[in-house]
């Protein structure tokens, strides 16, 4: 007589594929998954709490280690809600050097995903091609801010340096190029017979369940809802632009790689029209006080990060620091549907559910 | 050569020359090895925009291997509390002496091989299996979860794609009328089995990739899944025989092309004053990269997608081969 029984595994925290310090306890029969349960928090460094005892411009370096591939939206969504409390109204140039500098971003986040997506399923050179690209990015943002990841570049009021001379050619020239290099990503990848197999029709799940599960960003549009705060909710110059935002409706892994590699070339259509509209001149400061004091109050401001949905909210009694800083992380709320995802999946679907959400670890512990 | 030797009288002499050759044998496939590990990675960083080793030896790494090699002997010796120790210490060795037996049947040219037996490519197949027990004992052995699945992925996997391997090459002994190696090159002299065989030869090529575990094949040590799969507790030099065994095989196999499908030592035509061993080593060479071409290119295939794709897709399409074969041969004496 036969016996089987479930094995219980623990994928993570130290594992290749959970892109961080990420732990899931799954519960396994053979390879299908019987239940699996995440366990977050060993990146946890209390960003919110420690808010509190800081001044609003001290909280921005902060925020860059939340989801450190897109360091850009958090510092934006922290400026903007004090922005916003405090009604400061951001010089053009600075507008459009934000813009620029997250939609880059963007872009690098995108690229990254895409990469190392590819080499979870398998394929190991993607991830070198994706940060070839994402590497001439990353020296363009240097270049603005001077650091790599950690940026802390934008200031309440707007941002911190101006960009260099020559900068704003460099983006220029870098629009064209990226569009030649998407067109290799793709002969490379989206047609692989073997890349579509493991992809379509994995991790499906309705328009419904996403908005009940509270999922943004490509998670969401993947299952056709048309949702992008940048179009729905224009911020800061957002509504100057002409751009789509890509909509599937499978709901599923493939989905939900075709809108971001689409968001790609959205991202770089902005880029293209900003760096063509980039004012010659003008300040990049606006008139701040000294010392940040937020009006006594609350606010809540949310923006479109390459993750989704990044919200910040603040509650202040006029000193300067906040009395209550919350962040809407995005990729904590997308991971929320991974257990219902993996339930009677195979193992190596594990690892294509996990990287379609495109979580990183950094904004999901906080 | 051989033959004399097994024909003649037992003797210390005898004894001494096959010994000296089986360790000529030994250490030129580990040169091979050592330098196939470093034309993978040269051609893996050249495909991959990086410069791969170019510290240790010259500006071409060319000791680097040799290094990695040193290293893994003075590492220390783990092995898991809880593992089945001698089962452990056995799997790397079982998985590593067949990937050496195979060898000795390949025809490097007319006169170089070691054993030319009548069912030298029975043989081949048949010694190559022994290697799966090797890594499913070692899964097994390892007392982990991953190693645990791994292993098993492994068994499946092997399992699957051997009889493939086999029917694919039921073309080729159909036309050749042998199963001994060097008649098969022979057989090839008016055309290679990759022109008369194309259909077996792509699915020998598949079956190959995926006898060796190598990507999109790669599921036994499928890194982003199960970590490293059946080598995940092993270290130092036993992890080494399992990677050796691998490279080993990767000659063996990439040897096995050549002489089943493109003519062994056989030159293009009027350009037979190029020596044999040249000849093969370039089609070797040849199939070694496309090998690491299509390691580097392709993502890797899910288990029921590997299992669905060998028996419902590879198998009929040999056996589909075997009947045109032997319908072509036997109607039209074609080929």
């Amino acid at each position: 007589m036969i016996r089987t029984e479930e094995m219980l595994l623990n994928v993570g925290p130290q594992h290749p594929s959970t892109h961080g310090v990420f732990r899931l306890v799954i519960k396994i029969d053979g390879e299908v998954i019987k239940e699996a349960t995440p366990v977050i928090g060993y990146l946890h460094r209390g960003t919110e709490k420690l808010a509190e005892d800081l001044q609003y411009t001290q909280i921005i370096p902060y925020t860059d280690r939340m989801d450190y591939l897109s360091a850009m939206t958090n510092n934006y969504v922290i400026c903007h809600a004090v922005e916003t409390m405090m009604n400061i109204q951001v010089p053009e140039r600075a507008e459009y050097l934000r813009v620029l500098a997250m939609e880059l971003g963007r872009v690098a986040s995108h690229l990254v995903w895409w990469g190392t997506y590819l080499l979870d399923i398998g394929a190991v050179s993607p991830f070198l091609y994706a940060f070839r690209e994402r590497e001439m990015i990353i020296n363009l943002l240097t270049e603005l801010s001077g650091a790599r990841l950690t940026f802390n570049y934008m200031r309440v009021g707007g941002v911190k340096w101006d960009a260099p001379e020559g900068w704003i050619e460099k983006v220029r020239e870098f629009v064209p190029y990226m569009r030649e290099q998407l067109k290799g990503y793709h002969q490379l990848v989206t047609g692989n017979e073997i890349f579509m197999k493991r992809v379509k029709g994995v991790g499906t799940y309705s328009k419904e369940e996403a908005i009940n599960y509270s999922l943004s960003g490509a998670n969401l549009r993947c299952t056709g809802v048309k949702w992008d705060l940048r179009k729905d909710e224009p911020y800061s110059i957002y509504d100057r632009f002409d751009f789509d935002v890509p909509v599937r409706t499978e709901g599923d892994a493939w989905a939900r790689y075709e809108c971001r590699m689409q968001e790609i070339v959205e991202s770089l259509k902005i880029i293209e029209q900003a760096a063509a509209q980039f004012p010659a001149e003008g300040e990049i400061m606006a008139k701040v006080p000294k010392i940040i004091k937020a009006p006594k109050g609350e606010a809540y401001v949310r923006i479109e990060s390459p993750r989704g949905e990044i919200g910040c909210y603040i509650a202040s009694d006029g000193k300067k620091e906040p009395y209550r800083l919350k962040f809407r992380r995005p990729s904590f709320y997308n991971l929320q549907i991974l257990p219902k995802l993996l339930k009677g999946e195979n193992m190596a679907n594990l690892i294509t559910i996990l990287g379609a959400i495109d979580i990183v670890l950094g904004e999901v512990d906080g | 050569m051989v033959e004399d030797l097994l024909a003649s009288s037992p003797g210390l002499l005898n004894f001494g020359i096959f010994f000296l050759l089986a360790t000529v044998l030994l250490l030129v496939i580990l040169g091979f090895v050592t330098y196939a590990i470093l034309a993978e990675r040269k051609v893996m960083g050249f495909m991959q925009l990086r410069q791969g080793p170019n510290q240790v030896g010259g500006r071409w790494g060319l000791l680097q291997t040799v290094a990695d090699v040193l290293k893994l002997l003075i590492k220390e010796d783990t092995i898991p509390k809880s593992a089945d120790r001698p089962l452990f210490i056995l799997a790397p060795v079982i998985a590593f002496a067949p990937a050496f037996m195979v060898v000795a049947v390949i025809p490097f040219t007319d006169k170089l091989q070691f054993a030319d037996i009548g069912v030298g490519l029975l043989y081949y197949i048949a010694i190559s299996g022994i290697s799966t027990v090797g890594i499913v004992t070692g899964g097994w052995a390892s007392n982990n979860k991953y190693a645990l699945l791994g292993g098993m992925r492994a068994a499946a996997q092997m399992i699957s794609y051997e009889i493939p391997l086999v029917m694919s090459v039921l073309g080729v002994i159909l036309l050749a009328g042998s199963l001994n190696l060097n008649d098969i090159v022979d057989a090839q002299s008016s055309g290679w089995y990759i022109l008369k065989q194309p259909i077996g030869f792509i699915i020998f090529l598949v079956a190959s990739i995926a006898e060796l575990n190598r990507t999109p094949f790669d599921l036994p040590e499928a890194e982003s899944e199960l970590v490293a799969g059946f080598h995940v507790e092993y270290s130092g030099f036993r992890w080494a025989f399992f990677m050796l065994s691998e490279y080993v095989y990767l000659f063996a196999m990439a040897s096995l092309t050549t002489v089943l499908f493109l003519g062994g030592w056989g030159p293009l035509p009027f350009m037979d004053f190029i020596p044999g061993a040249v000849w093969f080593s370039l089609k070797f060479s040849l199939i070694v990269f496309l090998l690491i071409w299509v390691r580097v290119t392709l993502p890797r295939l899910r288990a029921d997608q590997l299992m669905e794709f060998g028996w419902k897709v590879l198998l009929p399409v040999a056996l589909a081969n075997i009947f045109l074969t032997a319908l072509l041969k036997e109607l039209f004496n074609f080929m």
